[in-house]
């Protein structure tokens, strides 16, 4: 009987026409496709894109170059040369991002004990010149400049979690 | 007047491409331009009305058999230069072959087929109304049925002997049975285990 | 004089069918990407025009402008013969194809034989792009699709035996003429399995999904045209589609009544529809076949090759050879309608 069946169903094709089926039922089913430009999927506060340095709300810059970002990095992206301040403080003079080399694993900003270090959700960008992937201290933080409001908000939903 | 300046260009081409055949130093060459021969010999046949031949020549000749010469040749790791050392020496016997198969032709044909002038209204025109193949057909399945049949046995016997001369049915392989695939069933491929935890959970 | 005007007409009637041929190829390309990302649940290109209109003609553009690179240990001479060949037997088939009644380039009584000389004359441009671009990859992928084409090829043959059985000619017109009448007249219905038959082998012909084995993007990269780029793979490309339409042109002569309509000699409903031209019966039964290709490829999984091979000799060959007996019974008894 089984034999019966399955010559049947080998000759009649029948596995054929339900997959056929399916797809055909697909044809006419509404698309999940996003118009990109135009319309954008919905981002985490979590989401790891382009990196930015934060300052204090007094303007003095949060990084006190512990190195610790560098250590961490899983693909030795970030460069730290450091220097004491006249202040008697221990400043960065050199903090580099090789946007080439950089997974956005976002290590950098778990690892930073003064929140300085973190990433946006930026994550539109190109470079059209060579050397452009390496992001400088000072381009880090005109990013944080610019998107200090959105990068603290994100901060304070993720706090209770953290 | 179409049709002369037709035929001299397609009689020119495969003349050129049968010497092509023989002269090529590459052998993938040679088994093209003799698909070119093929081609262009039932371009002629297809001129003369004898639609049916040249439709067959493409189909068998070029379609298949060369198809097939083509694998082989492609396949083979020839090296030119050993293939045309001996060729001074087989010159003579071939030129020989050559010269005997231009005088048998001649003799069979004759010396009024020689003359080409009224190649193209060579054909009946009372033939050309009619279907060739039909007539083929009716001509092949009554007068020559035996024959016929005899040449179909023969090629299947060929087909056959080449099968049981190249099949080795070795012990001891693995490999997989299709059918026997297909065929299978849930009930023998899956067992259902009752683990003692999950009994215990029942309880 | 009155032989060149009549040369002139016959190539006035040859780029009348070749260039309605090629804007439907690249339209077929557009129709594909959006009836299986349909399919997908997605949309499928929209940026280029209306609805993405303008699509095939960008991709077009595309493709001329890029650079057409020769392998540096490729044959030349077949490296470049190899598109020609392949683009040839796929527009001279379409001779013979009668569009409509009497509109046809040429009506050879061995129009069926001829079709068959051409398709098998397709499988050259393959095996010489594999063997002249001197590549692994592309010498495996003109194998297999050489082989193939060559054993698909008789499945193919047998089922048109079967059609030429039952309409008595190798006349293409005469086949359609032989399928005059109303839906349940056309050899689709007595010939079916046959009809399956053509239609499986004619997928695997043009090496379609699911038998795309040739080009198994996963195995072997792109197949026998991995070498080529810019215009020469555009020709391949228009080689491939334009064999589909020339399949599913012949499986609509051969299976579905041609130009007839499917009302064709009813009462109230043939009537009705004879306002409509032949021809658009005819292309409306095309683009079912193309529509057919195209649900295939966005429904099933690839086969291995020696599936591929298992199923063209011991399924599809069998099968046509016991319903050839078949049918020349019923031609024998006059069955039905139909003979």
């Amino acid at each position: 009987m089984q034999a019966v069946k399955s010559f049947f169903d080998t000759f009649l094709l029948t596995e054929l026409l339900k997959g056929m089926k399916l797809t055909g039922k697909h044809l006419f089913e509404a698309k999940y496709t996003l118009e990109y430009p135009e319309e954008k999927a919905p981002q985490s506060p979590r989401f790891r894109g382009l990196h930015a340095l934060r300052r204090y709300p007094n303007g003095e810059e949060r990084c006190i170059a512990c190195k610790l970002c560098e250590a961490v990095c899983p693909a030795l992206a970030i460069t730290i040369e450091s220097e004491q301040r006249d202040d008697g403080t221990r400043r960065t003079t050199r903090y580099d991002i090789d946007l080439f080399k950089c997974i956005y694993c976002g290590f950098c900003e778990e690892s930073c004990p003064v929140d300085s270090i973190v990433e946006t959700r930026i994550h539109e960008y190109h470079f059209e010149q060579r050397g452009e992937q390496i992001i400088r201290k000072p381009e880090l933080l005109a990013m944080g400049e610019k998107y200090e409001a959105q990068l603290a908000e994100d901060r304070m939903a993720d706090a209770p979690y953290r | 007047m179409i049709e002369k300046v037709i035929f001299y260009v397609f009689a020119g081409i495969l003349l050129a491409a049968a010497l092509l055949v023989i002269t090529a130093r590459n052998p993938v060459h040679s088994a093209l331009s003799l698909v070119l021969v093929f081609f262009t010999s039932a371009a002629l046949w297809l001129m003369a009305e004898a639609e049916f031949l040249g439709i067959a020549l493409i189909l068998v000749y070029v379609g298949a058999v060369m198809v097939l010469f083509l694998f082989v040749v492609m396949m083979l790791d020839i090296n030119i230069a050993v293939m045309r050392e001996g060729f001074s020496r087989y010159l003579p016997l071939g030129a020989l072959v050559a010269v005997i198969m231009v005088l048998q032709m001649l003799l069979v044909i004759g010396a009024a087929g020689v003359d080409l002038s009224g190649f193209a209204e060579a054909t009946n025109p009372a033939l050309s109304e009619t279907n060739n193949i039909r007539m083929l057909g009716n001509v092949l399945y009554t007068v020559y049925v035996y024959p016929f049949e005899l040449a179909a046995m023969v090629l299947l016997l060929a087909i056959i002997a080449a099968i049981m001369l190249t099949l080795r049915r070795r012990g001891g392989t693995r490999h997989q049975d299709i059918n026997k695939q297909v065929r299978t069933t849930k009930a023998e491929r899956l067992r259902m285990v009752r683990m003692a935890s999950e009994q215990k959970n029942e309880q | 004089m009155s032989e060149l005007i009549e040369l002139a007409w016959i190539v006035a009637k040859i780029v009348a069918l070749v260039v309605p041929l090629f804007v439907a190829v690249a339209y077929m390309t557009y129709a594909e990407r959006k009836v299986i990302s349909a399919m997908q649940l997605r949309r499928g290109p929209n940026r280029v025009g209306w609805h993405g209109l303008l699509q095939p003609i960008a991709d077009a553009l595309k493709l001329l402008m890029k650079e057409v690179v020769l392998p540096s240990n490729a044959n030349r001479f077949l490296f470049v013969l190899a598109p020609m060949l392949a683009i040839m037997p796929a527009l001279a088939a379409w001779a013979v194809l009668p569009l409509g009644e009497g509109i046809v380039i040429a009506d050879i009584n061995a129009g069926l034989l001829y079709v068959l000389a051409m398709t098998s004359m397709g499988v050259y441009g393959i095996i010489l792009a594999g063997w002249a671009s001197n590549s692994k990859y592309a010498l495996l992928g003109a194998m297999r699709a050489g082989a193939q084409v060559v054993s698909y090829e008789i499945a193919m043959g047998f089922a048109l035996v079967g059609v030429l059985m039952a309409a008595g000619s190798l006349n293409m017109s005469e086949i359609v003429h032989a399928q005059a009448g109303p839906i349940w007249n056309w050899f689709w219905l007595p010939l079916l399995p046959l009809f399956v038959v053509y239609w499986i082998s004619g997928v695997a012909e043009t090496n379609r999904l699911p038998f795309d084995v040739a080009e198994g993007e996963s195995e072997i990269v792109a197949g026998f045209h991995v070498e080529y780029s810019g215009m020469a793979f555009a020709i391949f490309f228009l080689a491939e589609y334009a064999n589909m339409i020339l399949i599913s042109g012949l499986a609509a002569v051969m299976f579905l009544g041609g130009w007839y309509s499917p009302f064709h000699g009813l009462p109230v409903l043939g009537p009705m529809f004879d306002w409509v031209p032949g021809i658009i019966w005819f292309c409306l039964k095309i683009c079912l076949f193309l529509f057919l290709y195209i649900w295939f490829r966005a429904t099933f999984p690839r086969y291995r090759y020696d599936q591929i091979m298992r199923l063209g000799w011991k399924v599809l060959i069998p099968v046509t050879v016991v319903w050839l007996i078949v049918v020349s019974g019923m031609v024998l008894t006059e069955f039905g309608p139909w003979f």
